[in-house]
């Protein structure tokens, strides 16, 4: 097979580890195929078992004939191979750069994982666009679900099946499709059951400079409007660079063909502003200087809590527009396919407790995310320390999940999942044995026959095993909408990724495991008297005598 | 009362600092202790009760269309934005709140006239319930090594130190006599913790005369008999927790630091820690940075950054460090001081008992600071460290907010006058009640969930990491009374009220256990003999007990169909507090509205 040719050297003894908070570990290091594996010959060591997917970038370090090397990884970790003799130190080197740049798509990991766990409920199923539209069914019927994009002709992005207005047909939503960005036309989002009102997302409108129109995509957009109501546009860029972008053939809705729709512009910052942002904020977190100053002045310069503040004000606009004024919300920037998905995925965890449950979290990034076409293979390529110039990637569902953390820190009960759920899947978007996040669309995905030749990650999260590691014992429904704080006060550094390499979590796992101990015992207290109670009961039954007067 | 010259405003205007749109209109009642704001539009009566004593400000602004604003900002970081219909009203309550927050003698402050419902021989034992004797005893002092000296018990020696003081066993009142002479103030070094571990202790003083050459026997006896009292360390440290070039600055006044010369077996360290006038300022810019309007992310953490404040609070952390290290770990005894000895001495010397002792709700250290921002960033080094290690610490951040709040207020008698010849000249133990009592006497309110003895948290020195980014702004104090920006839900009172049923449910257990026991025993067939003379087993055997030992609810909630109604709650109290999310999260956006809207 093609790997054996970037082996060079497979297997070497006497490498010492190196790993924060961890004591150093001696061992043979083997390479293989997708993994780099390190194992001590003494029992109860830890392995460690590298996706080389999960490889950010290495440097190399020589000290005489000893050899080092820093590898870091896309998930923040950072670790120090030390290896003996300065050739194998070289060929490991090499071997592990190539394989983590594996260019073609088919040599990934999720299509040579074997599950080691049986399949019981395939995760490729779970959250089929049909069965999603079954329930918006039950609750209205002015939608329909359209087939036009079966063959992936009229959008390439969006999934073979969209929710749109019952009284659209597809020869319309092709030529709104021509007339947005990547043909992505304005599809549901959310139905808000409260009170019918809905929130939609697009690509920007190709007005261009002459200020094109197009009546079918005004005709698809008024007609989820309530007579006499008036709708909200969400523009997630500035005004400015919507304007700008008209150069280019894009625009933004005039209120002269959309005088039923008021435009909010709000300041989400795009693709390559973000990952700068990811580095600096991540470069910020490693700084082993301990001046208060600098690091304070770097998380500023990082941008990064502003970005977080940003998503999470335009979404919680969006969500207040729909539960508050009563109004349907259209939302789009300029694809689509980044900072809108940001934007209706948050609204929808605010406004529908279903989306705080870890199945109808899981539904949602579905929906939202993978149908909805964000492009993960591109944004997630390559993470915080990449050397190379930077394409497409952007941490888009980084930030999105980030926003997540807040909202849950300020609702702690009222999310059925905890922060491990969060951080499993900012690992598993940027290097995984499962299928899920791999690809760009549903196009791509059904190309690389995924679900036939991978498994998804929800049927790995969706055991009981793992389903108790991700569960977070707080939770009580809460049907509510949950208004979050937005004030810089109020929003925190997600320490559980930022930091997670760079500090001890002893004591904080340990303050979570006394609450789950201090619930679990609750609970079996109370296990207890109500069996107790039946048992006096029966007893009591038993001798009608002992019935008290 | 002749300096309320305006009891009572009506159609006074609280507008809410962090959205001015959402407001109330009340009447504004001046007291002699409290201004009260009562709203008077919405059906339920809503309280704002601000006491005189925790005004820091009152500022007049130019009025406006609407109105005339004041604006009233308090010592617990309250902040009250009034606006009045007339402008002469405004200025009654300002020139009122003036005078009334600033009270010209000690007779003036609330503690004299605050009279909660408890007799006098209740209130000596407040006072009796937190002992600075007792506290030294439970370290292990007096021994033989530290004994308790009478020297200052007339204030003579120091009047700002306290009468009893503990000092090591050589140490003659003529060598401390002649020590006191070479220290600001006459504050000699004398015992603030003793590791009865190892014998390392920490002493204080305040900073040594010695100018640029002077030198002074006793005072160097006595390091060496502070020394001389850990036998098993050949050295010890002296910290001087102020910048080196404060201290250098110091001698052309004839003050200064011990040099290493003259002083035997000693090593000397600076540890940098600002003075009290950086700190307020630095305090006072952060505070700024809380209150803007709407800030961005940027205005935020720009101004946390210039404020220096985090900064301050880490080196005072540091400095703690270095000392409970040297005390705990490497069993050397250290001497403390800084200028005076009184705010970063005590500060630092706090701090590094924190690391080993975890401040049980027994011995909260009443060191009688003055009242600054040094104690504040006490507080707040122990919030840091709760934030570090969660199961450590028996109370919660409630607790430190509750104690930061009296230290200003004046309720209570511990924080009023400068040091104990002041508390004792007013009568502080007769005429006033201990906050440490009242604490105590709510302590649930104040308990850590996450805390148990045994917890390997509560073992040992704390070992906090103090890295930049382990130090957090504390919303929680500084934005204390901005409820929006607070977490909706509580993970602490979640697992208060959790607790709290535990406990009902233990109770309960105990109580279905006796009965069951009681029934089980009544329904085993046994005795068959005496069984023939009465009619049942039961009531033969205890006739009344039944109705006894059935707990109340028991008999009031009991389903005899409970056993098709397996999942019936067990019937204690309402759980509905259980979830803090009540009406906050139902509550209107509107107040952040403005913030999701600004931009």
């Amino acid at each position: 097979m093609e790997f054996a040719e970037l082996i060079k050297t497979p297997r070497v003894d006497g490498v010492v580890l190196h790993r924060p908070f961890m004591p150093t570990v001696e061992g043979t290091l083997c390479l293989t195929g997708h993994h780099l594996i390190l194992s001590s010959r003494q029992d109860n060591t830890e392995e460690l078992w590298l996706l080389h997917s999960n490889i950010d970038s290495i440097e190399k370090r020589f000290v005489g004939c000893l050899g080092s090397i820093i590898v870091k990884c896309k998930d923040l970790r950072v670790i120090q191979l030390d290896i003996p003799g300065m050739e194998e130190c070289l060929n490991i080197a090499s071997s592990i750069e190539a394989l983590s740049t594996l260019d073609s798509i088919s040599l990934m990991y999720p299509f040579f994982y074997r599950p080691m766990f049986e399949v019981i409920d395939d995760g490729w199923n779970s959250f089929l666009p049909e069965d999603a539209f079954k329930d918006l069914e039950s609750m209205t019927d002015e939608w329909r679900l359209s087939e036009v994009n079966k063959d992936f002709s009229v959008c390439p992005s969006y999934a073979p099946l969209v929710a749109v207005p019952k009284g659209i047909d597809d020869d319309t939503l092709r030529k709104v499709a021509t007339f947005r960005h990547g043909g992505r036309f304005p599809v549901l989002s959310y139905y808000h059951k409260k009170n019918g009102m809905v929130m939609m997302r697009a690509g920007q409108p190709l007005t261009g400079t002459n200020g094109r129109r197009c009546k079918e995509d005004e005709k698809l957009i008024n007609a989820t409007l309530r007579p006499g109501k008036r709708g909200y546009i969400i523009d997630t860029r500035t005004i400015n660079v919507a304007q700008q972008a008209k150069a280019r053939g894009g625009g933004f809705e005039s209120e002269a063909n959309y005088p039923q729709w008021r435009r909010i512009h709000k300041a989400i910052e795009r693709s390559n502003v973000l990952q700068d942002s990811l580095i600096k904020l991540v470069e910020a977190c490693n700084d082993q200087s301990h001046n208060m100053d600098r690091w304070l002045s770097k998380l500023e310069a990082s941008n990064w809590q502003t970005h977080v503040k940003e998503i999470l004000t335009t979404a919680c606009l969006a969500a207040q527009c729909i539960d508050r004024e009563g109004a349907s919300v259209l939302v789009h920037g300029t694809e689509g396919a980044d900072s809108t998905l940001q934007v209706t995925s948050l609204a929808q965890i605010i406004l529908d407790p279903a989306c705080r449950t870890i199945r109808g979290f899981q539904g949602l990034i579905e929906r939202e995310w993978l149908q909805a076409g964000h492009p993960f293979q591109q944004r997630c390529a390559q993470s915080a320390y990449s050397n190379s110039k930077p394409r497409q990637e952007a941490p888009v569902f980084l930030l999105f999940l980030d926003c997540v953390w807040q909202i849950l820190r300020q609702f702690p009960c009222s999310f059925e999942f905890n922060e491990n759920f969060l951080v499993q899947l900012f690992e598993h978007a940027y290097a995984s044995q499962f299928g899920t996040f791999m690809g760009n669309s549903a196009a791509e995905r059904a190309k690389l026959s995924l679900p036939e030749k991978t498994v998804s990650l929800w049927s790995w999260v969706n055991r009981p095993q793992e389903l108790e590691r991700l569960s977070n014992p707080l939770y009580e429904a809460n049907s509510l909408v949950i208004w979050p704080s937005v004030a810089p006060q109020s929003l925190l550094l997600w320490e559980g990724v930022f930091l997670r390499w760079n500090r001890s979590s002893k004591c904080l796992d340990e303050a979570y495991e006394e609450m789950v101990h201090i619930i679990e015992y609750n609970k079996e207290l109370q296990n207890k008297v109500n069996s107790l109670r039946r048992q006096l009961a029966q007893l009591e039954t038993e001798d009608p005598l002992l019935q008290t007067p | 009362m002749e300096h309320i010259r305006v009891p009572k405003v009506e159609n006074v205007r609280l507008t809410d600092r962090i959205n001015p749109r959402k407001s109330s209109v009340g009447t504004l009642y001046l007291t002699a202790t409290h201004t009260i704001f009562v709203e008077s539009e919405t059906g339920v009566r809503s309280e704002t009760w601000v006491l005189h004593s925790l005004v820091c400000s009152v500022e007049k602004q130019a009025p406006t269309a609407t109105g005339c604003p004041l604006l009233i900002h308090c010592k617990n970081f309250q902040v009250l934005h009034f606006v009045f219909p007339q402008e002469c009203d405004c200025h009654d309550v300002q020139v009122s709140l003036q005078r009334l927050s600033q009270p010209e003698c000690y007779e003036e402050l609330y503690c004299f006239s605050y009279k909660p419902n408890i007799d006098k021989e209740e209130r000596q034992q407040q006072w009796d319930f937190l002992d600075l004797k007792a506290e030294f005893s439970r370290m292990g002092v007096p021994n033989s090594l530290w004994k308790l000296s009478s020297v200052n018990r007339d204030y003579k020696v120091s009047d700002t130190y306290p009468a009893d003081l503990f000092v090591p066993k050589s140490a003659t009142p003529p060598l401390i006599v002649g020590s006191s002479k070479f220290r600001s103030r006459g504050r000699f070094p004398t015992l603030s913790y003793y590791c009865k571990e190892n014998h390392a202790a920490i002493c204080r003083s305040s900073q040594p005369l010695s100018g640029f050459s002077a030198r002074c026997l006793e005072d160097e006896q006595m390091l060496e008999a502070i020394l001389r009292s850990n036998p098993r360390s050949d050295f010890m440290y002296v910290v001087d927790t102020r910048p080196k070039l404060n201290a250098i600055a110091n001698r052309a006044a004839g003050k200064g630091y011990e040099n290493e010369d003259n002083y035997s077996n000693i090593k000397f360290q600076f540890i940098a820690i600002e003075n009290i006038h950086v700190m307020r300022n630095s305090q006072q810019k952060m505070l700024e940075v809380c209150e803007l309007r709407s800030p961005s992310m940027s205005d935020f953490l720009e101004g946390l950054e210039s404020s220096g404040w985090l900064k301050h609070i880490k080196a005072v952390v540091d400095a703690g460090i270095f000392i409970a290290k040297a005390v705990a770990e490497e069993g050397v005894s250290v001497l403390v001081h800084c200028s005076d000895g009184w705010d970063r001495t005590a500060q630092v010397c706090s701090v590094a008992c924190v690391f080993d002792s975890k401040l049980l709700f027994s011995h909260p250290t009443n060191t009688g600071s003055e009242v600054s921002p040094i104690i504040d960033q006490f507080l707040e080094c122990v919030w840091q460290l709760m934030e570090q290690f969660p199961c450590a610490f028996e109370f919660n951040e409630r607790f430190l907010i509750t104690i930061h709040s009296h230290i200003y207020s004046c309720q209570y008698g511990n924080f009023i006058g400068n040091n104990q010849r002041e508390r004792k000249e007013l009568g502080v133990r007769e005429r006033t009640h201990s906050l440490w009592m009242y604490l105590w006497t709510n302590r649930t309110d104040y308990i850590n969930p996450l805390y148990r003895p045994d917890h390997s948290q509560t073992q040992g020195l704390l070992r906090p990491s103090t890295a930049p980014y382990c130090f957090k702004f504390w919303r929680g104090l500084y934005n204390r009374f901005d409820k929006g920006m607070h977490p909706r839900q509580s993970v602490q009172d979640y697992l208060m009220a959790i607790q709290e049923e535990t406990q009902q449910l233990e109770e309960q257990l105990a109580s279905h256990q006796k009965v069951g026991d009681y029934l089980a025993l009544a329904n085993t067939p046994q005795d068959y003999t005496e069984g023939f003379i009465t009619s049942s087993p039961c009531q033969h055997r205890a006739p009344e007990s039944s109705l006894i030992i059935l707990p109340q609810e028991l008999n009031q909630t009991f389903d005899p169909n409970l056993s098709n109604n397996s999942d019936q709650e067990s019937g204690i109290a309402d759980l509905s507090c259980r979830s803090p999310l009540s009406e906050d999260s139902t509550r209107d956006p509107d107040s952040d509205e403005a913030a999701y809207f600004a931009a």
